[in-house]
């Protein structure tokens, strides 16, 4: 069989058209019009520097869970557990804020941090070890618990974590002396004008920072390397002595370490309180964006970033037309399905033409 | 507990064990063919949209019921043709299909009903009867025990038929040890001259009707109408009972009615106190997971899933 092309080989291209004119059919369907809907989403999404704090907020949160998928995935592990893993992450960043005097932003940054990476990961260890010692199906147990972690931070939030008096089941805000610095306030410190009004924050540059760690982790390590390479060939790679058991832990472990600092993001960042459902399905986009950034980190944050787009665009569409905002939920549908479950059919006609051109 | 809210708890278990039954068997045909299935819920949830569609814009529950089951099988033929023609990866195409249910019927509800992506309410015909039994034999004040065994819509008993059906189907047909085979060694159904793709094809439109009716019931049986994420992760329960029954369906059975009672349990009472120590609700909740992560574990009984599931069939060449 020819090989194709390097940039063939970016299937991304015919894809994003098929996804795009795909929901273009289904917005003319419903009877709204395709070029005002993405008019409407691109002017609100990237139009001023308003609407570019928010798609990169939301681009933060992918980034992560992206990250943190792609991980796994590196090692052939289908970690779905991200938004569990998240959602205690945002139970470490909430104990870390409402029980420690931090003093200043830096270190309570420091502590959400930490505590967010142990107990996502520590939520991401569970089914690890299931998976490497007892061969249950990660796919399976990490599915299990993001039930349990639902039901786990219902019954803090409503019985141990919230203020007395509230009804909400909510924690009580955190100390505003201990906030985030705003991407605009540290943009316009240096000069460039950009708007303090949106949640995007410290994190963004600290996400991007990561993205490059990963890479460095994944290909410039020999903790990399034996991921990938039990990714690659599971029985070669414990034959070159590598433990498997060891691998299964760690890939996961990180996985949920980063899933975990999504919360950060989210809680730390912008909501300044822990609310129920405070992961909002970013855990689930992660898959999207790690398969469409195709696991490499740099992927990953173009992908986030398009996915920001469109969450945000997506918001604005609800607020400015009578499109739902679940189009979005549809769209990311199709990018899973097609870049996960269907690469083949993008690719074997591709295959072919290009084995049927001249030599 | 007195005797009276014993027997509705259990009345209610009988009607939300059922599409966890259905969900449960439709996961059963496709995963002992090899196929896995985490796409329950998507299917369950665009059934229950499509029939509550069909029931509003027939006025009938039966032709409801088709549009369910038509919509249901569309999707499973989405997964089928991923994961078996096209052999993707089966576990993303379920989660896709699963995002795509429940992006889809919000966004087509909300355009076609205008309510925010619910239907209008059903009633009358457009409903399934809710005690077609106790019409028939003209029992309708008879006592509290023959309600619980006869007062159900057809669907709870078809539901429970389709148990002892499943276990001849799969034990003591052709067609089921073949089903059974593809789900464990494909390359020797297919050697002895039977079409893999065919076998597991079919095995993933029987999840298809059975996802459908599941879906279906929910929306025109359970509840008058299509709400918004209204199956809300029954579909993994279902998943959930099928681990919990080692892919065998009697005990499919007896695990979807033991988390159908733990289901009527929370929703009749919030905090369980027994004397020393109470209950959350929310645990009651979390049982069925985390009982089924216990099972995963091999702690009480080892669950082994069929041995080729999730890989797709390459034919030698």
């Amino acid at each position: 069989m020819t090989k194709l092309p390097r940039w063939a080989d970016v299937v991304l291209v015919p894809l994003i058209c098929l996804v795009i004119a795909f929901s273009g059919v289904l917005i003319a369907a419903i009877g709204q019009s395709p070029l005002q809907a993405i008019s409407i989403m691109i002017s609100g999404s990237l139009g001023s520097t308003y609407a570019w704090g928010h798609t990169l907020y939301y681009a933060t949160n992918f980034i992560f869970t992206g990250l943190a998928v792609s991980i796994a995935f590196q090692a052939s592990l289908f970690n779905i557990g991200g938004e569990g893993q998240a959602t205690l992450g945002g139970l470490g960043v909430a104990l870390a804020m409402v029980f420690i005097p931090w003093g200043h932003w830096v270190f309570a940054l420091f502590g959400t941090m930490v505590f967010s990476m142990v107990l996502g990961g520590a939520w991401a260890l569970i089914p690890a070890w299931l998976q490497a010692k007892r061969g249950s199906h990660i796919v399976i147990t990490t599915m299990m618990f993001n039930f349990i972690a639902y039901a786990l931070m219902n019954y803090l939030l409503v019985n141990i974590l919230r203020p007395t008096g509230s009804m909400d089941p909510a924690t009580a805000r955190f100390d505003a002396s201990l906030n985030l610095p705003k991407l605009g306030e540290m943009l316009t410190a240096i000069g460039l004008p950009f708007s303090t009004k949106t949640p995007a924050n410290i994190m963004f540059p600290i996400a991007i920072l990561l993205a490059v760690g990963v890479w460095a982790l994944l290909w410039h390590t020999r903790l990399g390397y034996a991921i990938r390479a039990f990714g690659k060939q599971e029985r070669a790679a414990v034959y070159a002595g590598i433990d498997p058991v060891k691998i299964t832990l760690y890939a996961l472990v990180l996985s949920g370490a980063l899933s975990g600092l999504m919360a950060v993001n989210a809680v730390h960042g912008q909501a300044h309180r822990l609310v129920l459902n405070s992961v909002e399905g970013a855990g689930f986009i992660g898959i999207a964006v790690a398969l469409m950034g195709r696991n490499h980190p740099f992927g990953i944050v173009l992908a986030s970033v398009l996915f920001g787009f469109l969450y945000q665009g997506g918001a604005q569409l609800a607020l400015g037309t009578s499109i739902p905002r679940e189009v979005i939920t549809v769209l990311q549908a199709l990018v899973i399905l097609f870049t996960g479950a269907l690469p083949y059919m993008v690719q074997r006609p591709l295959e072919k033409l290009f084995a049927r051109g001249p030599k | 507990m007195d005797y009276a809210s014993l027997i509705q708890i259990l009345d209610s278990t009988f009607r939300l064990s059922t599409p966890l039954l259905f969900a449960c068997l439709a996961g059963l045909y496709s995963e002992r063919a090899g196929i896995f299935d985490i796409g329950l819920e998507g299917k369950m949830l665009v059934a229950a949209f499509a029939a509550a569609c069909g029931a509003v814009l027939t006025g009938e529950a039966w032709l409801g019921l088709l549009f369910g089951l038509g919509a249901s099988l569309l999707f499973a033929g989405i997964h089928g043709l991923a994961s078996i023609t096209f052999r993707g990866n089966q576990l993303i195409s379920g989660v896709a299909i699963n995002f795509f249910a429940s992006g889809l019927t919000v966004v087509l509800g909300a355009s076609w009903f205008g309510l925010g992506g619910q239907t209008p309410a059903l009633q009358g015909a457009a409903r399934l009867e809710p005690t077609p039994l106790l019409d028939l034999f003209g029992l309708d004040d008879a006592g509290p025990l023959v309600k619980l065994v006869l007062g159900h819509g057809i669907l709870v008993y078809v539901a429970l038929l389709c148990v002892p059906l499943t276990w001849w189907l799969l034990y003591r047909t052709r067609f089921g040890l073949r089903l059974r085979a593809v789900g464990e060694n494909p390359a020797a159904v297919d050697t002895a001259g039977v079409s893999v793709t065919g076998l597991r094809y079919g095995a993933v439109m029987i999840t298809g009707v059975l996802c459908g009716l599941a879906g279906a019931y929910m929306s025109l049986g359970l509840s008058a109408g299509f709400l918004k994420e209204m199956t809300a992760g029954r579909g993994y329960i279902a998943l959930a009972a099928l681990i919990f029954a080692k892919w065998k369906p009697v005990p499919a059975l007896y695990a979807c009615l033991l988390f159908g009672f733990l289901d009527a349990i929370s929703i009749r009472y919030q905090n369980i106190d027994i004397g020393v120590f109470v209950i959350p609700v929310q645990f009651t909740q979390a049982l069925p997971y985390i009982l089924t992560v216990i099972i995963l574990a091999g702690f009480v009984g080892k669950a082994i899933p069929p041995r080729a599931g999730g890989e797709p069939y390459v034919k030698e060449r």
